[in-house]
């Protein structure tokens, strides 16, 4: 008991840096120190995965097979969903929530601060046991990020994932715990909820979300797991299950899923494009409204992803309109973006440029949604490099390109120091090059009939895969660029003030760059 | 204990930590363990696992005892933990959904189709691969035992648990568990009135009784699937409803021991260390609430797996 009240003692006046050496990322309880482990974590996995998407597209450089077995094939592209959904995506933005959402709300840390640690930490763990597998007889698993059964109860080594997935679950849910009550407990007096930053509001409902769905992606190995290893049958028709039945559990935490990586990113977008137009966002409580109708909608749109599995018409239809539905919500914020342009004084440094690209290329990646939405069309659609190109274009320009935005913007604001910004925009139009290569001529193969997920194609496809790998690498050498810039801001770079952009509104603006160790021990009023 | 608890007091933002990490580590022990005792590879690093885990745990927690004690814990830092709590259930809310969920539609669509029901064509596909199987619930025949009969692997359990098939309510454990559970619900919450009108006393009594109502069900239980394993013919690998019937009961079954457990500990704080007092009880608080939560998936379990 002593020994805890000593500890607070000493700590009273809070105002101590952090502790040298390795023990400091350690033990941290700083929100600050865990963002940052959560973003180079983030960081390393967008390059792990990075290799191994550049692995797929070499591959695929030519038709036949050149470099690797289908087997090996496979592996690499179900270790690419799975590293940058689950190590990539979802861990760079919770970095950016632990950073910023105690600055925004004006609070002295995250609710739980040791939970919290916890939470980062358990994300090394999952990933090394996932890893592990890599060097045991049977490899990594290769039925695809979305585990389908009966292909994943019969994989070899399907222990090992499944447990992985329950603790990158655990930490999932117990963050996205301490982000709600963070937001909901430890907001500034006079922050009242519809005063609350966008990015706060983002996080809120993707936390939501995350609370909601993650289970379920629980539930959904574990029935994995007692097939595969108890002898029971839910996803097997001799025993009276359904194979089914386990994409309908995967798509309902799937789909929402999808908007846990995409939430966070228009919040970013919000708070880039009004800060460069040097006007207020157009429709602040219009763009919170369509948040949360998207995470509404997005609990009952899971089975688009399985049109052609044979579904009652009645479902096909119901999860037809439903997925429609979701246009309306997301065009209100687009053409609040665009509203919040028109007429500003607008400056293009690299955080502008990242958050236009990803208004504009967003939303081809959501055209290509309503598309893939019409169930008839879909027949056509499905399972083919369309869908492909389609997820690629929201995730990539779209999430990605987001978090790029988001560190180009506040990494003065963390580090100190500005980025060199000549660097930056090379690395923007490297990238928005790079991407669009990549992408784009999926479409086209896609619609042609290049079907997804094999090692080898059809001579026909030949011409547009070259282009597209060879946009690949263009993307991924560009990303090495991206690390340069980061390290560099870190050591050196112009002396950022506390307020870095002129438009720049929020309460981050309001303390000193880089932000001191622990901030608002005492919380600011917000009027 | 600090009575001057106001809000402008600062928020306690704990020093650095070892507790996460090493439970962290634990939890990798844990993960790998699991999974090599699940593909037969041997059970040590599972059980160092376990130990860690919940040595790491039960420490933690003591760590969070001693500075609620010693006055850290601001108004807010408390409704810190009421939301956290609140939240944690709603996880565990949904991870129940997820097995229900996959209940509802095996009765309702795979069983229909697998018997040939049904306008679409998987109940056309169900004729042809089955013909001879028959969309009922419980099933007591698999599919595949409709079709090679005794050299099925998967076959139907010979007796299930609903009560026409046991036959008289007197035998009928589940009634019994229901029993239990919805009493123990009513004691919890005794207890809590008791520790309200700060009367230890009453306040230790009934919560005794509620902790002695959880293990007498987890006993039922237990002697339920023995019944099960031993007399009806009932596994886990029974088919679909040897399935769903043991990994929802079993599920509950395991909550139910968690909570016991939680409620346990809360009894050995009030009675060995005269922890809590009238307005501050909020390890006791989120127990009951995480009891009642158990509660409400067994009312479920009774209507949906032994009932309807």
């Amino acid at each position: 008991m002593s020994a805890v009240v000593e500890n607070h003692d000493h700590h009273d006046d809070h105002h101590h840096g952090p502790k040298k050496g390795i023990m400091r990322w350690l033990k941290t309880t700083n929100h600050k120190d865990i963002g940052t482990l959560y973003l180079w974590f983030a960081f390393a996995a967008f390059l792990l995965g990075g290799a191994f998407a550049m692995g797929i597209r070499a591959e695929l450089f030519e038709p036949g097979l050149q470099l690797m077995d289908p087997i090996r094939y496979n592996q690499l592209v179900t270790m690419h969903g799975l590293i940058m959904i689950f190590g990539g995506v979802m861990p760079a933005f919770v970095g950016l929530a632990n950073w910023l959402i105690p600055l925004q709300i004006g609070a002295p840390d995250m609710a739980m601060p040791r939970m919290n640690n916890l939470s980062f930490w358990l994300l090394p763990v999952a990933f090394a046991i996932l890893l592990s597998t890599a060097f045991m007889e049977g490899g990594l698993p290769g039925f695809g990020w979305t585990f389908y059964a009966p292909l994943s109860t019969n994989y070899p080594n399907v222990a090992y994932f499944v447990f992985a997935i329950h603790i990158m679950g655990a930490s999932s849910i117990m963050g996205s715990i301490n982000v709600i009550v963070t937001i909901m407990n430890m907001r500034a007096p006079g922050m009242t909820l519809m005063k609350m930053p966008l990015f706060v509001w983002s996080w809120l409902i993707t936390a939501y979300l995350l609370i909601a769905v993650m289970p379920v992606l629980a539930g959904a190995v574990t029935m994995l797991l007692m097939d595969a290893y108890f002898g029971t049958s839910f996803f097997d028709a001799a025993g009276g299950g359904d194979p089914v039945l386990f994409q309908h559990v995967f798509w309902f935490f799937g789909h929402p899923e999808v908007y846990i990586m995409i939430l966070p990113a228009f919040g970013i977008t919000s708070h880039i494009i009004s800060t460069f137009s040097r006007k207020p966002l157009f429709g602040h409580s219009s763009m919170v409204y369509a948040m949360v109708s998207i995470a509404v909608l997005s609990f009952v749109v899971w089975a688009h992803h399985m049109f052609t599995v044979g579904m009652p018409l009645v479902a096909e239809l119901f999860f037809m309109w439903a997925t429609m539905l979701i246009a309306i919500p997301t065009g209100v914020k687009v053409f609040n973006w665009c509203a919040t342009i028109f007429k500003g004084s607008i400056t293009y440094e690299t955080p502008m440029l990242f958050a236009i690209a990803f208004v504009v290329l967003f939303t081809i990646g959501g055209f290509s949604g309503l598309m893939l939405a019409i169930t008839p069309a879909d027949f056509q659609y499905h399972d083919t490099y369309f869908v492909v190109a389609h997820f690629h274009y929201v995730l990539v320009p779209g999430s990605v390109f987001s978090i790029m935005a988001a560190v180009y913007y506040w990494l003065p604001k963390w580090t100190g120091n500005m980025y060199d910004e000549k660097m930056g925009k090379l690395h923007f139009w490297l990238s928005f090059i790079g991407v669009n290569i990549t992408f784009f001529p999926q479409h086209f193969v896609g619609l042609a009939g290049m079907p997804r997920r094999y090692a080898d194609y059809a001579l026909q496809f030949a011409e547009w895969n070259a282009v597209s790998s060879v946009g690949a690498f263009l993307f991924g050498l560009s990303q090495l660029l991206f690390l340069y810039i980061v390290v560099k801001t870190v050591f050196a770079g112009k002396k950022a003030t506390p307020q870095v952009w002129d438009g720049a509104d929020g309460l981050e603006w309001t303390v000193d760059s880089p932000a001191p160790y622990h901030t608002f021990d005492v919380p600011p009023k917000v009027k | 204990m600090n009575t001057e608890t106001t809000s402008h007091q600062k928020y306690y933002v704990p020093e650095s930590s070892s507790i996460p990490i090493v439970f962290a580590v634990a939890m990798l022990f844990f993960g790998v363990g699991a999974a090599d005792a699940v593909m037969g590879k041997g059970t040590t690093l599972l059980f160092i696992g376990i130990v860690t885990v919940i040595g790491t745990l039960a420490y933690w927690w003591s760590v969070v005892i001693r500075e609620s004690h010693a006055g850290l814990d601001t108004p807010q830092l408390n409704t810190s933990y009421v939301y956290g709590m609140a939240w944690f259930i709603f996880s565990e809310v949904m991870f129940f959904a997820a097995f229900f969920g996959a209940l509802f539609y095996i009765r309702t669509f795979s069983i229909s189709w697998l018997g040939g029901e049904g306008p679409t064509a998987k109940g056309l596909a169900g004729d042809l691969l089955w013909p001879d199987f028959e969309a009922t619930w419980p099933p007591m025949i698999t599919p595949e035992e409709s079709l090679m009969g005794e050299q099925a692997i998967t076959k139907g359990p010979d007796e299930n648990m609903y009560l026409q098939s046991i036959g008289s309510l007197g035998t009928w454990l589940p009634l019994y568990n229901t029993v239990v559970l919805l009493t123990s619900s009513g004691t919890v919450h005794f207890a809590h009135m008791a520790l309200k009108d700060n009367n230890r006393k009453r306040f230790n009594f009934w919560l005794g009784i509620t902790v002695l109502l959880a293990f007498i069900f987890v006993i039922l239980q237990a002697l339920e699937y023995y019944e099960a394993y031993a007399h009806l013919g009932l596994t886990i690998s029974s088919g679909v409803y040897g399935t769903t019937f043991f990994m929802l009961t079993g599920f509950h079954g395991m909550h139910v021991l968690i909570g016991g457990i939680f409620l346990a500990t809360q009894l050995t704080r009030s009675a060995g260390y005269n922890h809590f007092s009238d307005k501050e009880h909020f390890g006791f608080e989120a127990a009951s609430w995480y009891w009642h939560f158990v509660d409400v998936v067994w009312v479920c379990l009774f209507l949906f797996v032994y009932i309807l």
